[in-house]
């Protein structure tokens, strides 16, 4: 019997940690697999691989051989790590979102001219869903794409073009955003090929010219801005909270009577 | 048999019959041209291999040669077989000394069309004892291993390094898998020539070579003897070097090719033209070799909507299947594809997949059908994930589907790890075994919402290809009616590599692989 009739206790949150069914019991549930050959070994190796990244009372409640040689493990564990909730800063793209409507009257009142957008899945990524997600009349999941909104220009080259290729198209027709979308992760190749984007656009001086954005499945705010472009857009982001920073930007750097690059 | 739903079989006789005429409108368009990737193809199948001191495969030097001198629209089979003629040398060695500048072919005298063709015999007879050898080794471990059976499951392996690649695909065989996808590098479709020997590096997939073909065959061949089941490796005949790939795929027994008429100029931008001669070639080499095609209609419902284009997908395999028949191709090898991939908030969703599952399998009965799971509404909330894969793998059962491509919880996230394969294979196993005789018992409500949603989307393809026959199929691409994308006739790559066939033109390979029953 316990002296605790309440539910729950407050939660402290310069000191949390994983909640399963009561405060600070910190059950995490995990799945893995570890090259070792499957038996009572395996499975003490898996509980041993448990405590020594801080989980207390590991408890593997399934394990099987995937093959001969690696074993995968079902594993509860307590975290006893906790984290100052407080302290917690993350960068945000900045602005209001507006919806698809909003955001068309908002350029025809603010900008007063149409805002143009040139999109495209770079160098060797050949996965259109991106990009089509963001521009296609269509959109994603209920949320229509640039293509259907009032007073946007957009341009989709598709997947696979080079650097090379979207700067030009920019500069054609006078962009005020590039927006670059990246689904392949595998070996970290997103990263090469967006930093290679900045490194044009810097060569070519047009770095500021341009709002330069990104996106993809694994791509976040905070790591489109050490890479160096302007935001970025990650899952559950559609077509209207890209429009919504592009057309702000717009208003910020002061473009709406610069819809030429060279005047900007 | 009795549709179960219902369906008008005037109806289907329609669409196939308008899908016919527009594949035979095609094939006289494809019968004037050839290609740089359809004469490397030959060049391949009369024993040319390696590459020069500059890494440029050799089908690739006497082509190029060809083409710069002006000579293609003879074809490369004349030039070799004037060569043997002429030089007394194999195709190997002309080929090298053509790589070496030591050998300009089409400065030779010149024999006639008879005479080439006949000192190609010896080359040709060589490639056939080899393809055939292939066969018949397919054929005795099928008849004394056996398989496992349908719905194969289907999985991929995608490390980029090949060695990698062979470990994963004998644990997923030990897993159950009866077919191992190789997936190719990003960007290799777009490469105007096949890379060659072992690779181990590669992002999101593994380079197509012919080296990488026999390493993993022979590991599948090894697994498969362990765990008593034939695996069949699939690899792509898709992208610029589609023939080229198919022809490999035939010296190193690959069981299944990703093959579709339509899907390079779509998704990969390729030139209509260069895409519908290359199909041709490559599905006589398929046929022959009893390589299933799996067609990618699947890939129409990632760009455009499920629901609202599922006709599209009727449509597309209709015209696959006439493309294919065109190339003697046996009904069991056609994989036509399709896709689980409707929105999973939809009312009823479940039961529209249902219908156009069923009605696939009852409009093509002896296809084999490679159903394709849910990508486009996979969120990285892998639980969920799980949950739709099992829908689809329902559906998979319920509507005897051939091949399933097992749904990985993972999708959105990763190539497949380890231990997703294998919590997808259990998933598939679990649903097959429980449910295997769901669709022997179960009938549907007459005019239900199944029975017409099936009726709905077979009139609407019906229609298209109404439409697609007036029109020409190269102008229906030309006006984005196929998975919501337009390409121009003369837009997109490998237009220059496109090519009218001169009076003297002859394919040798052409008649000899569409001999068959």
């Amino acid at each position: 019997m316990t002296d605790n009739k309440t539910a729950t206790v407050q939660v402290d949150l310069t000191c949390v940690k994983p909640y399963g069914d009561a405060l600070n019991d910190g059950k995490v549930e995990m799945a893995f697999t570890l090259p070792v050959p499957y038996g009572e070994e395996a499975e003490e190796c898996a509980k041993q691989y448990a405590k020594k990244m801080g989980f207390e009372e590991p408890n593997v409640t399934y394990y099987c051989e995937l093959t001969p040689g690696y074993t995968f493990f079902v594993v509860y564990g307590a975290a006893q790590v906790t984290i100052d909730y407080t302290a917690i800063k993350v960068p945000k793209v900045e602005g209001t979102v507006m919806d698809r409507v909003e955001c068309g009257d908002w350029i025809g009142e603010n900008v007063g001219r149409d805002i143009t957008v040139v999109g495209a899945s770079i160098e060797s990524d050949a996965h259109t869903v991106g990009i089509d997600a963001i521009i296609q009349m269509k959109g994603f999941h209920g949320h229509f794409g640039l293509e259907r909104f009032k007073n946007v220009v957009p341009y989709n080259m598709g997947s696979q073009v080079p650097c090379e290729a979207l700067i030009a198209k920019a500069k054609e027709v006078n962009a005020d955003a590039i927006l670059v979308s990246q689904t392949v992760t595998q070996k970290d190749i997103h990263i090469k090929q967006l930093t290679k984007m900045v490194e044009l656009l810097e060569a070519e001086g047009l770095r500021d010219k341009v709002i330069l954005t990104c996106g993809g499945p694994r791509i976040s705010h905070e790591l489109a801005q050490e890479l160096g472009y302007d935001a970025g857009f990650g899952p559950g982001k559609y077509a209207e909270h890209v429009m919504s920073y592009i057309m702000q930007e717009v208003v910020k750097r002061g473009w709406q009577k610069k819809p030429n690059i060279e005047d900007r | 048999m009795k549709s179960k739903l219902n369906l008008d079989p005037k109806v289907v006789d329609s669409a196939r019959q308008h899908a016919a005429n527009i594949a035979h409108d095609m094939q006289e368009f494809i019968e004037r041209h050839t290609t740089v990737s359809t004469e490397r193809t030959i060049v391949r199948l009369l024993g040319v291999d390696g590459v020069d001191d500059v890494d440029t495969p050799l089908p690739n030097v006497v082509v190029d040669q060809l083409k710069e001198a002006g000579a293609l629209p003879t074809g490369a089979a004349y030039w070799i077989g004037n060569a043997i003629v002429q030089t007394g040398k194999t195709p190997q060695e002309i080929a090298e000394e053509m790589a070496a500048g030591k050998l300009d072919i089409t400065k030779l005298p010149t024999c006639s069309q008879e005479e080439a063709a006949e000192a190609l015999k010896p080359a040709i007879k060589a490639t056939f004892e080899r393809i055939d050898m292939q066969k018949a080794k397919r054929k005795e471990y099928l008849e004394t291993i056996g398989e496992g059976p349908e719905p194969y499951i289907y999985v991929i392996v995608a490390t980029g390094n090949i060695y990698e690649d062979v470990v994963q695909a004998q644990a997923a065989a030990r897993q159950g898998a009866d077919v191992i996808a190789v997936i190719r590098t990003t960007a290799q479709s777009l490469l105007d020539y096949v890379p060659y020997g072992p690779t181990t590096e590669g992002f999101g997939g593994t380079y197509a070579t012919q080296e990488n073909f026999r390493i993993m065959r022979k590991a599948l061949d090894e697994v498969g003897e362990e765990v008593g089941r034939y695996i069949r490796l699939c690899n792509y005949s898709s992208g610029m070097c589609m023939p080229e790939i198919a022809a490999m795929g035939a010296l190193e027994r690959l069981d299944v090719m990703l093959n579709d008429a339509i899907y390079g100029i779509l998704f990969r931008d390729i030139n209509m033209q260069r895409t519908l001669v290359d199909q041709f070639m490559s599905r006589v080499i398929i046929g022959y070799c009893g390589i299933i095609f799996n067609s990618g209609e699947d890939n129409y419902l990632t760009t455009d909507d499920a629901i609202e284009s599922a006709h599209t997908v009727t449509a597309s395999q209709f015209i696959n299947e006439q493309f294919a028949v065109l190339a003697n191709i046996p009904e069991e090898q056609m994989g036509l594809g399709h896709a689980f991939e409707m929105d999973p908030s939809t009312e009823d969703g479940f039961l529209l997949e249902l219908s156009q599952a069923i009605m696939a399998r009852e409009i093509f009965p002896k296809a084999r059908l490679k159903y394709m799971p849910p990508t486009k509404f996979m969120t990285g909330n892998i639980f969920r994930g799980h949950l739709q894969d099992a829908l689809f793998n329902l559906v998979t059962v319920w509507s005897n589907q051939s091949i399933l491509l097992t749904g990985m919880l993972t999708e959105a996230i990763h190539t497949p790890h380890m231990q997703d394969r294998y919590l997808a294979i259990e998933n598939a196993k679990y649903i097959f075994n429980n449910c295997r005789h769901i669709g022997d018992e179960v009938e549907f409500k007459k005019d239900g919402i199944v029975q017409k949603r099936a009726q709905e989307v077979l009139k609407k393809a019906d229609a298209l290809l109404a439409d697609v026959e007036k029109e020409g199929l190269f102008s229906t691409i030309e006006q984005g009616k196929f998975g919501g994308v337009k390409r121009p006739f003369d837009g997109g790559h490998g237009l220059e590599g496109v090519c009218t066939k001169g009076e003297n033109y002859f394919n040798p390979f052409i008649p000899l692989f569409m001999d068959h029953e």
